[in-house]
């Protein structure tokens, strides 16, 4: 049980931060155009899942999984969006990103006046405590599965 | 019920089946208690047809929209490519990437899907 990596999003679609713990292969393009492939992808399957809902929708897109990885979904209400793929043994990890948000995105982010919105976050101390989180995890082993 | 809807798109993206299954619950607050995220899952297909044709069919997908708490989905995802491959592939009537009009696909899907709740209640249930 792992976690791959780690995305964050704000609502305009500029990556905020990306940690990576357990990737094994590299998408072959540069990380740019990966972070608007991803950002695209999720817009699109948020629309999709809301229009082709039989019921009306409480929380929207959660997850999706294949047959090697699972991808969880967090989006708060200011349009920020927290992505992480993890392997298929996680159950929910909403509560985590939410933590994510809570904890240490709002700690460490928002309430620094230095760190400006909108832009790659460079706040050494919330790529370490985000570090430590994630390997503090009970589903993460640093080993690749 | 617990099964919404099940689709097939072709290789170009063109729905070729549908079925649609909303009970409408005509209670309203019924509609509160359902987990209201769906699981969507799709499964790619490679299909070769060995009956006089030389094609090998790729890219047909199969969508069920289900309730999370149903189990099963796998199973009844390749039940369905097997009722697909029985009643439509071997059908001579049947064109490729068409939409699918084939009285015992529809059948034998309704059947499948009545199977695959009623074993997901008995899960849970008992």
């Amino acid at each position: 049980m792992t976690v791959h990596n780690l995305y964050i999003f704000d609502r305009n679609g500029s990556c905020l931060h990306y940690g990576e713990w357990n990737r094994k292969k590299q998408a072959g393009i540069s990380k740019e155009e990966e972070f608007k492939l991803m950002y695209g992808m999720l817009f699109s399957i948020r629309s999709f899942c809301s229009k082709m809902s039989p019921l009306d929708m409480k929380d929207g897109f959660l997850t999706f999984q294949t047959s090697k990885y699972k991808l969880h979904y967090y989006e708060t209400a200011t349009g920020v969006k927290i992505i992480m793929n993890t392997d298929l043994g996680v159950p929910n990890a909403k509560d985590i990103l939410h933590q994510i948000y809570s904890t240490l995105y709002v700690e460490y982010i928002v309430k620094n006046p230095l760190c400006v919105l909108g832009e790659q976050l460079s706040s050494d101390l919330f790529s370490t405590r985000l570090d430590l989180y994630i390997r503090a995890l009970p589903f993460f082993s640093p080993r690749a599965a | 019920m617990a099964i919404f809807s099940v689709y097939v798109v072709n290789k170009a993206g063109g729905l070729i089946y549908q079925y649609d299954n909303y009970v409408p619950r005509a209670e309203a607050e019924k509609t509160f208690s359902y987990p209201l995220d769906l699981v969507l899952k799709i499964h790619d297909e490679k299909v070769v047809v060995s009956f006089g044709q030389r094609d090998g069919i790729r890219g047909i997908k199969f969508i069920v929209l289900a309730d999370p708490r149903q189990s099963g989905i796998d199973s009844l995802l390749r039940k369905i490519y097997e009722i697909y491959s029985d009643f439509a592939l071997k059908n001579p009537f049947y064109s490729l990437e068409m939409p699918i009009r084939c009285e015992l696909f529809d059948q034998n899907l309704k059947g499948a899907l009545e199977i695959a709740e009623k074993a997901a209640n008995f899960g849970p249930g008992s």
